[in-house]
Order: C-alpha cells, then structure tokens, then sequence
C-alpha cells in the first residue's frame, strides 16, 4: 500500500514538473538609492520597456516582476534574494549592479537552482574557476570593456597612464582587463574606496605623477564627481582621459555636460548602432522615459527579451532546469547590440566598439560611435571554467 | 613636489574646515546642554538638500545657499522648541534613541519628499574652474570652488572665535559649559541661550552641507558618515570647546588627506603591489581612530577640555 502511495504521489510529481507554468515571476535586485542609482534605475527602466513590449508576458506566459533595492550594500541585496527565491520562488533573477553584491548573492541563487541573468555585474570569478550552469551573463565580463580601452590606448602610442578604480571586485578586474592589452608604463594604480566622492587627494597625486593618459573606472556618482573635480582642478589641459562605457555613458553626460567632449571611451552597445531592434529600442525608451538609454538600459532591456525567448523555447516548462539552461544557452532573441553568441561559460562572445563624446545633430552631448575595437572577442578567464 | 605638498596641504585644510562647521555645533549642544545630538548629521543633510532645492528654483548657487540655511535655522528652532528642550533633562540613552529616532525619520522623509537618487547641486560657472597662482616662481593650480571653501570656513571659524571668546553672548556659552547651575544661578536665561546655540548650529550645519554639496552628491544618508567624523572631532579636541574643535577638525582632516595620499605608495615600497592595493585604503581610512585612541589614551578629556 505503502509503495503504491509513494509511486502515486512521485507519479503526481512528475507529472506536476512536466506541466507548464501557468505564469512567471522575476526577482528584480538593483541599487536604485544612493550614488549607483543611475544603474540600477536605468536596468530596471530597460528591463520594464522589454516587458512593456512583450505585454507584460514572458514566452506567452503572464509575468511579474517584482523590484527590490539593495541600497548597494551587499547584506540588503541577499535579504532581499532570499525572499524572492524562499517566499516568492522565483523563476529568474536579474538586476544586480555591483559585482561584490553579485558574488555575495550568487551563492543562494544557484544553490535554490534558480537562473541569474546578469544584466551588469560580470565578474572573473563566475566566468573562470566558479562558473555556474545558473549564472548567465547577457551584458560582457567585466574585463572586456576595459580590455578595448586598453588595446585603444597601446595603439593610440600612449606611453604613461594612471589607473583609478574603486577598490572592489569589479576595480580589479578593470584593471586586470586593461593592463592585458595597454604594454606601456603604468606610472600610477590609485584604488579608492568603493562610493567615494571626494577625490581631491588623488587628483593632486595624479598632478605630480604628469601622466599622457589617465584611464578611470568609477561607476555611477562616482564618476561624475570625479570628471568634474579632474576639470576643476585643471588637470584637462595636459591628460587625456580614458574610460570604459560605464563611466562615459548617459548618466554621467547629463550630470557633467560639455566638459565630457572628446573623451573616448568603449562599449559593446551604442544608442546609434544601426540595427532595426537597437532603432526601435532607442525610440520607445526616449518616448517612454524622455532621456537617451544607456548601456545598462539595453542590457536590461536584453534581459527581458533573453528570459522571454527562453521561457517560449521550453513552452513555459520552466521547472525543466536542463531544457531552460539550454533554451538559455541557445540565445534565440534578437539583441539590440546586434548578434552575439554565448560562450561555454556563459558570458557573451562579441563585438567591442569604440565611442567618442561629442554633440549629435540635435545639438546633444553625447556617444557618437567611431568603429570596432574587437571582433568576436571572448573574456579570458572561459579557460578555466569547467561548466557542468 | 611642492605643488603635491601644497596642494595636499590646501585639501586637508579644505576637509578640516568642513568638519570644524560641523563639530562646532555639536560640540557647544553637546558640552553646555549635555545633550546627544545623533541628528546633527540629519540637519547636515536637511541643510544640503534645502540648499540644493533653493537653488534648483532660484537657478542661483548663492540664493540657494542663503536660503537652505536660514530654512535650516528655522528648523533648527523648531526642533529645539518642540522636542530637544524635553531632552536635556533627561538621561544620555533617551537622548541617543530619541536624536536615533529623528535620524530614521529625517532620512525617510527626505526619500519621499525628493526621491531615491541623489540631487545634483553644482558650484557657480565662475568658481568651476582651477585658480592659477605663483609662488616663489613656480605656478600652482587649485579648484576655485574648493578655495572658496577654505575661505568660508575660515572665516565662519574667525567669526565664532571672536563670538565666543570676546562677546558677552560668548562668555555666557563658556559660563554655561563650564558649569550650567553657576551660571542660572547668576541670572542668565539659560533656555533662550540654549535655544539660539542649537539654532547656530543648525545654520552652520547647512552651511556646511550646502558648500560641500556641489563636490559630493546631496543624497539619503549622506549625515551618518559625517555625523561620526564630527564625533572624533570633538572627543580629540575636547567636548564643549570651540577651539577644540577647530583644532581637532583640521587634525582630522590633515590626517585623513595625508593618509589617503601617502599610505598607499609608501606601503608599496614595502609590500608587493595588489597586497599594498588593498590595504593601503583600509589602513588610511582607520587611521583617524588610531589617531582617536591614542589621544584619548594620553588626554581622557580631549586636548582642550572646556571644563578644565
């Protein structure tokens, strides 16, 4: 009798874990307060509009998002994780911004075998050693932008830079990808605290060091002060700057202005890229938000288009683990950055451009695209990634 | 070289003077009411934000700055009336979580009222630039906005020192911190003293907020990480004692610049690059507590103890 039980209710199971879904919940974590708010704000605005689009279903399916802050702290962001994947038993999770909140959240969200689509944070740990079946990437690894910066910078023949990062896990991969490919002398690493504002201490270090170049990574509020305390103190007229896209992108324009012209800067995305989807995003986002989307609002947008082609894959079965990690892995929506394919850690193999500020035909400051750095470039760390 | 010294030097000045705008508040309601304020760094940021508000409507840095903080002394008075004259006669812990209390509903307040996302307040066009000087034949840069800085702070410090070492209202405060009974007993209104303090300090709290607003960011939160800075400064200059905290503040900020500056390339001639990375940041932002300890080790009662 026993036996016959236990068969009938693994039979039930079973077929309870073959039957579709009947809707779709996405735990939505970002820093939405503070100096990074620009990013989150702008992935979670992207993410919305594909959602938008999509009417409000992921795969055909209803969908819910459901928006936490973690206020860039890293014991707010894994509260509110636990919850969604404990409480709501989410489906996905998305939005992290900060790659120490990413590596503190990881952990829980593959151990409840749940998919993280990372729409920003990409760091070395999850591409090499810690790659995970449930860890995507739909942006880049952190590594790659700064790479193009660098190659940029070493075929510019610029032969004395300063480095200026936070001092996180997202700072030392900067400065890993940059130095990869920029040979020169590195006269100065200056890490600062991660959510510094004041820089006057550095700026004056970087006076005496007179390097050619200076390249920074500080996203968010960080890079804003820092731009406009480096031209306060005078320092635009004798040192090139260079950044990665992340701290030369919309946010950081509007909050500085003119004083951004000519700087160069990378990305892997660019409101004028010319592709149908990248046109049709552009529009909708200005109709939608009235401002121009950043990089972390076409890899939040990407996410919600990712998670739906998924979902539409395996016909909403998505307690099929194995058939969405492959659905996943597949990669059949269209992105607005053009093609791209996932590598076998997970994070995406593609193109790398250069930018450069400058005023577009509306009288704007902002990113004008200059051409391709690399071509199908994948991050360095794949190697050592034994993906299960 | 020079200009790294100078330059360096101006910054730690710079910081210091802030922080003295501050500590200066807290340290008079603190020695002569007896009174934790843990808000004062909520007043700070009230301050910046009406700064920053006022300036956004009037499209003027300098009508934003005269009107953040008379709104802050006017909010200031308000408190002071309502709640903090029920606080001084009570215990140091009902202060804590009373002054705890306002700090929670000062920060959520702000949240609603101007959102989640930090305000941008920038510095007048004429001040945005750097000032070019000469001096013994080489020519020195320096932000213009950060002068102007130093000499606002200095002059708000030279100000207070004639108020309070040279003015009748001034003895008063100095009778009033060294003992309070003595000085009700000589028939002096402690309550409106009492009153017009705690208002000056709120003035000088926006001041300060609404200066350091175009080179920071006016954002939820920002009064807990000065509100503590504020703390060492007058526990190292001694609790009540204006010329303490001026003292103090520049220490403090001086020790602060320098080791943000120095520590990590001197660790680098000793360690290997990435450990050097690492911990050259950490030591130099706890450097200001070892500071902290150690006077505290040699002079319990700070370096110049109102009640001596």
């Amino acid at each position: 009798m026993s036996l016959r039980l236990t068969a009938l209710a693994a039979a039930l199971l079973l077929a309870g874990a073959a039957h579709a879904a009947d809707s779709i919940k996405v735990g939505f974590v970002s820093t939405l307060s503070g100096p990074g708010a620009g990013l989150g704000v702008d992935i979670r605005d992207g993410f919305q509009l594909g959602m938008k689009q999509l009417n409000g279903k992921l795969g055909g399916l209803p969908a819910e998002v459901l928006v936490a802050d973690d206020q860039q702290s890293p014991d707010v962001a894994k509260q509110a994780a636990d919850k969604f994947l404990k409480k709501d038993k989410v489906d996905f999770m998305t939005g992290i911004v900060f790659s120490n909140i990413m590596l503190a959240v990881g952990p829980a969200v593959f151990q409840n075998q749940t998919f993280y689509i990372s729409a920003n944070a990409g760091p070395s740990q999850y591409a090499g050693e810690q790659c995970n079946p449930f860890f995507f990437n739909v942006a880049w690894q952190n590594d790659n932008l700064h790479e193009a910066v660098g190659k940029y910078v070493q075929d510019k023949g610029f032969k004395n830079v300063v480095i200026v990062t936070p001092n996180y896990p997202g700072g030392k991969d900067a400065v890993s990808g940059f130095k990869r490919y920029y040979k020169g002398k590195v006269a100065d690493e200056i890490y600062t605290k991660l959510g510094q504002l004041d820089y006057a201490a550095e700026l004056a270090q970087i006076r005496a060091t007179k390097p050619d170049a200076l390249f920074f990574f500080l996203p968010g509020g960080m890079g804003i002060n820092f731009v406009k305390q480096f031209v306060a103190a005078g320092l635009s007229r004798d040192t090139q700057l260079f950044a990665p896209g992340f701290s030369a992108d919309e946010d950081v324009i509007k909050a500085v202005g003119a004083p951004m012209m000519g700087m160069f800067n990378s990305s892997h995305w660019a409101h004028d890229m010319d592709n149908a989807e990248n046109k049709r995003f552009v529009a909708e986002f200005e109709k939608e938000y009235g401002r121009l989307p950043s990089l972390y609002a076409s890899q939040g947008y990407d996410a919600a288009l990712m998670m739906d082609a998924a979902v539409r894959d395996v016909k909403g079965n998505v307690a099929d683990k194995k058939a969405l990690q492959k659905a996943l892995e597949a990669k059949r929506f269209k992105s607005v950055r053009g093609d791209f394919k996932f590598n076998s850690n997970h994070y995406p193999v593609q193109n790398y451009y250069l930018r450069v500020i400058g005023k577009d035909v509306q009288g704007r400051v902002t990113n004008k695209s200059m051409g391709t750095i690399f071509s199908n470039h994948a991050d360095a760390y794949v190697g050592a990634c034994k993906m299960k | 070289m020079t200009q790294l010294i100078l330059e360096q030097a101006l910054n730690g000045l710079q910081f210091g003077l802030m922080l003295f705008l501050l500590a200066a508040g807290l340290t008079l309601v603190f020695g002569i009411m007896d009174c934790i304020n843990l808000a004062h760094g909520s007043l700070y940021m009230v301050g910046a934000y009406f700064v920053a508000a006022a300036a956004q409507a009037a499209d003027s840095f300098w009508i934003g700055l005269g009107a953040g903080v008379a709104g802050a002394a006017v909010l200031g008075l308000l408190l002071e009336l309502s709640l903090f004259r029920q606080l001084y006669r009570r215990d140091h812990l009902s202060q804590v979580l009373a002054t705890f209390a306002l700090i929670l509903i000062a920060n959520e307040a702000v949240r609603v009222i101007w959102g989640p996302a930090p305000l941008m307040l920038n510095p007048p066009e004429a001040l945005a630039g750097p000032v070019e000087f000469v001096l013994l034949g080489d020519t020195f840069f320096y932000p213009a906005y950060r002068l102007l800085i130093i000499g606002v702070g200095l002059a708000v410090g030279g100000l207070l020192y004639l108020l309070v070492a040279k003015s009748r209202v001034g003895m008063w405060v100095r009778a009033g911190a060294a003992n309070r009974e003595m000085t009700e007993a000589l028939g002096i209104n402690v309550r409106a003293l009492f009153t017009a303090v705690f208002v000056f300090g709120a003035a000088l709290c926006a001041l300060a907020g609404g200066l350091l607003g175009p080179l920071l960011a006016v954002q939820v939160g920002m009064g807990e990480s000065v509100l503590i800075l504020a703390f060492v400064v007058i526990i190292i200059g001694g609790i009540g004692s204006i010329r303490g905290a001026f003292i103090g503040a520049l220490i403090v900020g001086s020790v602060d610049t320098l080791g943000r500056a120095l520590l990590p390339t001197l660790l680098r001639v000793l360690l290997p690059g990435d450990a050097a990375a690492t911990l050259g940041p950490a030591l130099a932002s706890i450097l200001i507590y070892l500071l902290m300890a150690g006077i505290l080790f040699f002079k319990p009662q700070g370096l110049f103890p109102a009640r001596a």
